[in-house]
């Protein structure tokens, strides 16, 4: 068996793919489950809650699956992609409105939309090394509660303002003020360093690995198409609870088809003299929603009765050069899986589940182009040839962003626990427990990754 | 959904102009909280049998205050009227006089309660007669009573004591605030089974509940009510409903179940839920149920399937699940929610209460099936319940519904409960495949 950090050790005796992250001296984090509230779209059912709100919710929803009232849980961390400054600590005070215990310590994590794996990874590192017995990972997001900040030329003044002491001082400070600065600083999902929209930077790679139109509305229409699947087969009875009037996800079309999405107009690489393909339907909205995770220990889950779906086996992050071009904004997962696996001693063909997150259609597919590639394998992973191809009969088997919608921060916890919930369906594959694959990527030209087993 | 006519006749000026007016004056029903005394005052037993001389010393070690003679003009708490060595009519007329002499005696919220051996089981035709007279005499009397004071019966087979434990508990039940809103009802205690609690305000402590339809209304009641008693809960409740159920689930300290009843596997899924997370499953109670109202003529076989597939298929495939399993076993309790609609019919409900008779034959036939593993089953039949649903009734058949019962009021979603609690608790082990209705002894039908 490998461990973590030490892939280069030699050849396994095992001939079987390893399953890693267990050491003698490293226990197991599993996970036991897992609760979201519904999706929904920005300016829809959740349009006057706060992250506050649908956090607490979610947690509620998870402590009364789990009867989890009154626990004191090791720890909580969750994050909001979208945050206001005076949710400084959202994630501590949803915990002090929820049913939990009040001595539940608690944290922000904030790591853009991989914000919520990254708390499954850290919470369960917390857990492997026995500093914590339980935790709940988690995020939120609201785009229809964005905060609105003051203009720099307002907020300049209101400080400078309040520090003035006498009379002629304010006048002064207050002279200052231009009307300009009374413009209010709404919140963009534009890259600081480039000024480009996410879409507009997708757009770019999309049309660097000449991923076509049909193919990006077939990853779209089939998310949809298997999301309504799970919800008729009741996969989300126990994944989901409802909030404020809304039992499923908004942004799912159940009735779309092909030849619906073939209609949208292109909204993003419009002026790249290539053909723009990608639409608000391969594209995916602007959502409200938060999602909670339940993770242990196995001496934990046992004491509480409670079930053991999937192990946290490992976790690797990247980010990628995007500022200056060298690869796109969305890319950074291409890089980390190969580490990832590399360092499990595990290749695309030892996954019985692909969760790749669906940001944009384009983003999945010039992820699993380059992954084909030979020069990109060769050149910038350093393998001798193309890293692999995926069964895409495993690929986002329960539908994804595209047909969910995707609040910042809360899909890593609807992936999570959803992948734990289909792993532990399906068991044991060829002798060894099945095995899945999650890859986020975020804005900053970041990703996170992560394998997941059946326990 | 309060009743705001109760409230404001119930004292000060409302109270008096509605006597002046001749109008309806529902009391307050005196309802139980723990810790609470079993009766406001002394308990008159009355009745010369050896039967009734055990009752009343074992009354006596409750520390009651028991009296065997009545004592002029003190207020009394409840009379009880031990009626079980009766062989012809005639028999009747000395205890039934004596103790109406008391009547004027019994303070608000008071209990009149008789004790007497079933028809059904009588020698010969004059001592059915006699058995079966107490039928109509409590039915009646309950009707005669005022100020919250309730009339009901409790029947002994023949080869059960008036101190079995079953015996005790109905009693217990009766005379309590548990039986706020039960009135000219029966209990029938078919055996001596059954053990008293160690701890009457806890009578459920260790138990573990499943509640189906438990996110709101009678069902979240029921919840509030197993979970005071010392039970763990597990709730259960369409996916839809997942929202309130979390919130009562968080409340009482259970767990949320969101499975659809009708789905084929409910029972399993329950069955796997509860034993993962308790080990063991005590008792069950068939709550969730819908209505889906249209005339008989207008009816379609969507509103009648979904009625009585979620009313009563539902409940028998589960019924199945749970008695096909080795983990139901040690004295286990299921308790359906029927309805007086499916006793005395209710128009534009042809499928409901087919559903809710139906509930009732399933009941009946079920018992024997429990009684081989130690348990019973029963049903609580309610009449107009204070809810979310009979507040959507329009106002004026919303106030006739409430006011045509003996107590003149709507009973609230708890007094549904207390009679599940009860029936569901190792007191009410004695009691197997009975109805009891809890609807202020409706003038309609019941």
């Amino acid at each position: 068996m490998s461990v973590n950090g030490q892939s280069a050790t030699g050849p396994q005796e095992s001939t079987s793919p390893a399953a890693t992250g267990a050491t003698p001296s490293v226990r197991r984090a599993v996970i036991v489950g897992g609760n979201r509230i519904p999706f929904a779209r920005s300016g829809g059912a959740y349009t006057k809650s706060s992250n506050q709100d649908m956090l607490t919710a979610a947690l509620d929803g998870l402590i009364a699956r789990f009867g989890l009232q009154d626990e004191r849980i090791g720890e909580v961390a969750a994050g909001a992609v979208l945050k206001h400054s005076r949710d400084f600590n959202l994630t501590r005070e949803a915990v002090l409105g929820s049913a939990l215990s009040a001595e539940t310590p608690a944290y922000d994590l904030q790591q853009a939309c991989a914000t919520g794996l990254e708390t499954v990874l850290g919470l369960a590192n917390k857990i492997k090394l026995g500093q914590i017995d339980s935790a709940i990972a988690g995020g939120v997001d609201s785009a229809s509660d964005a905060p609105i900040a003051v203009s720099e030329g307002l907020r300049g003044v209101l400080l400078d303002l309040s520090r003035a002491k006498t009379l002629p001082q304010r006048l002064q400070v207050l002279s200052r003020l231009r009307p300009k600065d009374l413009a209010p600083d709404a919140p963009s999902t534009g890259e600081p360093r480039t000024g480009l929209s996410m879409g507009e930077h997708q757009a770019l790679t999309t049309a660097q690995w000449n991923i076509s139109r049909e193919s990006q509305d077939e990853l779209a229409f089939n998310s949809h198409r298997n999301l309504a699947a799970a919800y008729d087969a009741g996969f989300f009875d126990d994944l989901l609870t409802p909030y404020r009037g809304l039992a499923k996800d908004s942004n799912l079309r159940a009735d779309t088809t092909l030849e619906k999405l073939a209609t949208l107009k292109p909204v993003f690489g419009k002026g790249l003299g290539a053909e723009a393909t990608m639409t608000a339907g391969n594209s995916t909205p602007l959502t409200d929603g938060a999602s909670t995770v339940l993770l242990a220990s196995e001496e934990w889950a046992q004491a509480h009765d409670l079930p053991m779906l999937a192990t946290v086996v490992d976790g690797e992050a990247a980010a990628v050069d995007f500022v200056h071009g060298k690869d796109g904004l969305l890319m950074a997962p291409a890089f980390a899986v190969p580490r990832l696996l590399a360092r499990n001693g595990l290749t695309l063909d030892d996954f019985d589940f692909f969760e790749i997150h669906e940001a944009f259609a384009g983003t999945v597919l010039s992820t699993l182009a380059a992954w084909e590639d030979e020069d990109f394998g060769r050149t910038r992973l350093g393998l001798d040839g193309a890293f692999g191809s995926i069964d895409r009969a495993k690929l986002n088997v329960n539908g994804s962003s595209l047909a969910a919608g995707h609040p910042f921060a809360a899909t890593g916890g609807r992936i999570v626990a959803s992948l734990a919930k289909m792993l532990q369906a399906q068991g044991h594959v060829n002798g060894r427990p099945a095995r899945g694959l999650i890859s986020i990527c975020a804005a900053g030209g970041q990703g996170v990754v992560a394998i997941l087993e059946a326990a | 959904m309060t009743d705001t006519y109760t409230r404001l006749v119930s004292q000060g000026l409302g109270k008096d102009l509605a006597k002046r007016l001749g109008l309806p004056v529902p009391a307050v029903l005196r309802r139980y909280t723990p810790g609470q005394p079993l009766v406001t005052g002394p308990v008159l037993v009355q009745g010369s049998t050896p039967g009734a001389d055990e009752l009343a010393a074992t009354l006596l070690s409750w520390n009651l205050d028991v009296r065997r003679h009545a004592v002029p003009r003190e207020k009394l708490g409840a009379i009880i009227l031990v009626l079980d060595g009766l062989a012809t009519p005639e028999d009747l007329e000395r205890p039934v006089l004596s103790a109406a002499a008391s009547l004027r005696d019994l303070g608000p919220g008071a209990r009149f309660i008789t004790v007497s051996r079933p028809a059904a089981e009588a020698g010969d035709p004059a001592e059915a007669a006699a058995r079966q007279g107490v039928d109509g005499f409590v039915r009646s009397l309950a009707k005669e009573l005022r100020a919250g004071a309730t009339a009901n019966g409790i029947v002994l087979a023949d080869d059960v004591q008036t101190t079995s434990p079953s015996a005790l508990g109905a009693l217990r039940f009766f005379l309590s605030g548990r039986s706020a809103f039960v009135d000219g009802q029966f209990l029938t205690v078919s055996s001596a089974n059954g053990t008293l609690p160690a701890d009457s305000d806890r009578p459920l402590a260790g138990k573990v509940a499943v509640v189906t339809g438990a996110a709101r209304g009678i069902g979240a009641a029921i919840a509030r009510t197993l979970h005071r008693d010392g039970a763990t809960l597990v709730l259960v409740d369409i996916p839809a409903a997942g929202d309130h159920l979390a919130a009562v689930a968080n409340e009482v300290h259970g767990t949320a179940l969101q499975l659809d009843i009708s789905r084929a596997d409910a029972g399993q899924r329950i069955l796997e839920h509860t034993l993962q997370r308790h080990g063991h499953l005590d008792i069950l109670v068939h709550n969730a149920g819908i209505t889906r109202d249209k005339l008989l003529a207008n009816m379609d076989h969507a509103r009648w399937n979904a009625v009585l597939d979620i009313n009563i298929a539902a409940q028998l495939r589960i019924n199945d699940a749970l008695l096909a399993s080795d983990h139901f076993r040690g004295a286990p309790r299921i308790v359906s929610v029927a309805s007086t609609s499916g006793i005395a019919g209710n128009r534009g409900q042809t499928n409901y209460a087919a559903s809710k008779g139906g509930v009732m034959g399933m009941v009946r036939a079920t018992a024997p099936l429990l009684a081989a593993r130690g348990g019973t089953i029963n049903a609580v039949a309610p009449g107009f319940i204070e809810t979310e649903m009979t507040a959507r009734i329009p106002f004026a058949v919303r106030e006739v519904g409430r006011r045509l019962n003996a107590l003149q009021q709507g009973g609230l979603p708890s007094d549904v409960a207390e009679a599940i609690a009860f029936l569901a608790s190792d007191a009410a082990g004695g009691i197997n495949g009975d109805i009891l209705r809890v609807c202020g002894q409706n003038l309609v039908g019941a």
